[in-house]
């Protein structure tokens, strides 16, 4: 019976777990119950990964209703994957929330912390699970309406500013989709994902037809902080708890290149439909654009948090690089860049994490010397970086590799020189952290110790797992050319 | 507002009634126009009616803050509860046909459940929230 139900439980095992433990007294049970349930997750999304990997796809009619009429959640290897990569990621991080939790928000908010921590994670599987772009749109809201609450956690009060530019930017993102959508559904009568393709066909030359594209991709840009539509994405990182920001920054932005993808390949058609409009030149422009500009600011940046941010920033232009393409090629990269800056990025923002755990601060002034007092932090932070420039054997080489390949494939020199340019920059902010962390006098009558283990356990789980994906790309590759083929591009 | 003869009476003539029809909005959403989300703002009203002419601290008293967030999350909890029923009857989640003999009783039987929870917890949201705004000032 399970086995038929997977597709569902992975959604609604969270959703029922939110109010439980919401209603649990504060303090360590809520988060045994996020705990357990984000172990589960994972376990159901490895198990309907491993269905769908051969090529098999699940549809589960909600209430009964067939498509097109009913909510369908139809996984193939492309939802397989991302949920994958959420559930994993929410798996790890639960363990380390233990610590940062209790120092960083007060105990009486505790239970609702964890809550709305597993409404959030509904939303994106729900994202992820869902075929049926007005669900999509619901499972949207509720990720992001519980992000807004989560970032408005953090301990300083800036935190509410964060949070409040993030809501405004990310209504009007959502409100943006759902016009789109609405422009759909006036259009063709359905909403349900390979309906909408199949009666789009006839329809790609309608004026509705180029509105509704035109307000679906900005308003997944906006949640995908797509440069220039990045501007809550930096301080929504910078102030939020730390648990909020590893899990934000590595699961949240790849959720939405992720719709990005099933709205340009499954729902319209990319060289049917989206190739005729400038929205694939307008990828590569602000994917370049993108990351160079980001780079930079990292640069400048004071606050080693906010420093990832930008990073962040410029990482999803690489992935936006990637759906400009619509080469075979292209989309890998971008994929597997789905899978390995959620990596990356996960275990830089829970090595900096474990930083403010021992200062209180992530200004990067007060990192003097933090290296060789924190030794294990600083290996994460050195590795992660790494894998975040690219080097080989780490898991950021792989999905640059391929998207050199993809821009050499095209024949534009200038893409190959921008995406090294973007590695070159990173090694500069990446040596900016290296440096202060490890190369400056520590201050003399500081005692700071090594993080707690509950912190490094799951830290380093993801900087191994950056080194394993660097030299194993199986699992990977494998996935993303599975997805690549779903998503109707000939290889 | 405390001395407001005429308010405090016409207020406890009122309550009653406007509990009432959200009552008959809330079990009559699967015939008619209404439903949960309608029923439980209606409710909820009464009780911000009773806390303005009343007092924030007497409404407080009859349904404390932390009942409210209680039901808030029983109110959730029916509803996805039902689906986990419809899937241990044998059938998809929220598939309420399964969840009597006949599947139109079962539909309607499934949407009666599902909108009740809904207005639990909407018309519980809405006093927390009322009450939150409401207690900002006090000491």
């Amino acid at each position: 019976m399970i086995e038929q139900q997977l597709s569902l439980l992975l959604v609604a095992v969270p959703l029922l777990a939110a109010p439980v433990a919401s209603i649990l007294p504060n303090g360590r049970l809520p988060w045994l119950l996020a705990l357990v349930v984000s172990w589960l997750c994972l376990a159901m999304a490895i198990w309907q990964f491993i269905i769908v990997l051969d090529g098999h796809i699940i549809s589960y009619e909600l209430g009964g209703w067939s498509p097109p009429w009913g909510i369908e959640y139809r996984i193939d290897a492309v939802n397989a994957f991302v949920a994958l990569i959420v559930a994993g990621i929410a798996a790890v991080t639960m363990p380390y929330a233990l610590r940062s939790v209790e120092q960083e928000i007060p105990k009486k908010q505790s239970s609702l912390f964890y809550a709305t921590l597993l409404l959030f994670l509904v939303g994106l599987l729900g994202i992820a699970q869902t075929g049926d772009v007005f669900n999509l749109f619901v499972f949207l809201e509720i990720s992001s309406l519980s992000s807004y609450v989560l970032i408005g956690m953090g301990r300083q009060r800036r935190a509410l500013t964060a949070a409040y530019q993030y809501l405004i930017m990310g209504t009007i993102g959502a409100t943006f989709l759902l016009i789109g959508i609405g422009l759909l559904y006036a259009e063709t009568g359905s909403l349900n994902m390979v309906d909408l393709h199949a009666r789009l066909e006839n329809a790609l030359d309608n004026r509705t037809v180029h509105t509704a594209f035109a307000f679906i991709v900005i308003g997944i840009g906006l949640k995908l902080a797509m440069f220039p539509l990045h501007q809550w994405l930096p301080n929504a990182y910078t102030y939020a708890p730390s648990v909020v920001t590893v899990f934000l920054a590595a699961t949240a932005t790849k959720v939405a290149v992720y719709v990005m993808l099933r709205m340009m390949f499954t729902v319209f058609s990319f060289s049917g439909f989206v190739r005729g409009t400038p929205a694939d030149e307008m990828f590569l422009i602000l994917g370049t654009a993108g990351i160079i500009a980001a780079s930079i600011y990292a640069i400048y940046q004071r606050d080693a948090k906010r420093l990832l941010a930008f990073s962040s920033v410029a990482q999803v232009g690489y992935m936006v690089l990637g759906i400009g393409f619509g080469t075979a090629l292209g989309l890998t990269a971008t994929v597997v860049h789905i899978f390995n800056h959620a990596l990356m990025k996960g275990a830089l923002f829970m090595a900096l994490g474990a930083i403010v755990y021992r200062i209180g601060s992530s200004q990067i002034d007060k990192f003097d010397g933090l290296g060789r007092q924190m030794p294990w932090t600083f290996g994460a932070i050195f590795i992660g970086g790494l894998s975040l420039i690219g080097i080989p054997g780490t898991a950021g080489f792989i999905s640059k590799w391929y998207l050199v390949l993809a821009a050499l494939e095209q024949q534009s020199w200038f893409i190959t020189a921008t995406i090294l340019l973007g590695s070159l920059l990173a090694v500069v902010y990446v040596w900016k952290l290296v440096e202060v962390l490890f190369f400056r006098e520590t201050s003399k009558n500081s005692k700071i110790k090594e993080a707690p283990l509950s912190l490094l356990i799951p830290m380093w789980l993801l900087v191994l797992a950056n080194i394993y994906f660097g030299i194993d790309t199986r699992l990977t590759i494998n996935a993303a050319k599975a997805a690549v083929q779903l998503l109707g591009v000939a290889p | 507002m405390k001395h407001n003869l005429i308010l405090r009476v016409i207020a406890k003539f009122l309550i009653p009634i406007i509990v009432l029809f959200a009552l008959y909005v809330q079990f009559h959403g699967d015939y008619s126009p209404g439903g949960g989300f309608q029923a439980g703002v209606i409710f909820s009203a009464a009780f911000i009616l009773y806390a303005i002419v009343f007092g924030l601290d007497t409404a407080e008293r009859v349904v404390p803050p932390r009942v409210l967030q209680i039901l808030a999350s029983i109110g959730v909890l029916i509803y996805a509860g039902t689906g986990f029923v419809t899937l241990f009857l044998g059938g998809n989640f929220l598939d309420y046909n399964v969840l009597a003999e006949q599947p139109v009783a079962g539909q309607h039987l499934g949407i009666l459940i599902i909108e009740l929870g809904v207005g639990i917890t909407v018309s519980s949201v809405m006093l927390l929230i009322f009450f939150t705004f409401a207690g900002r000032n006090r000491p």
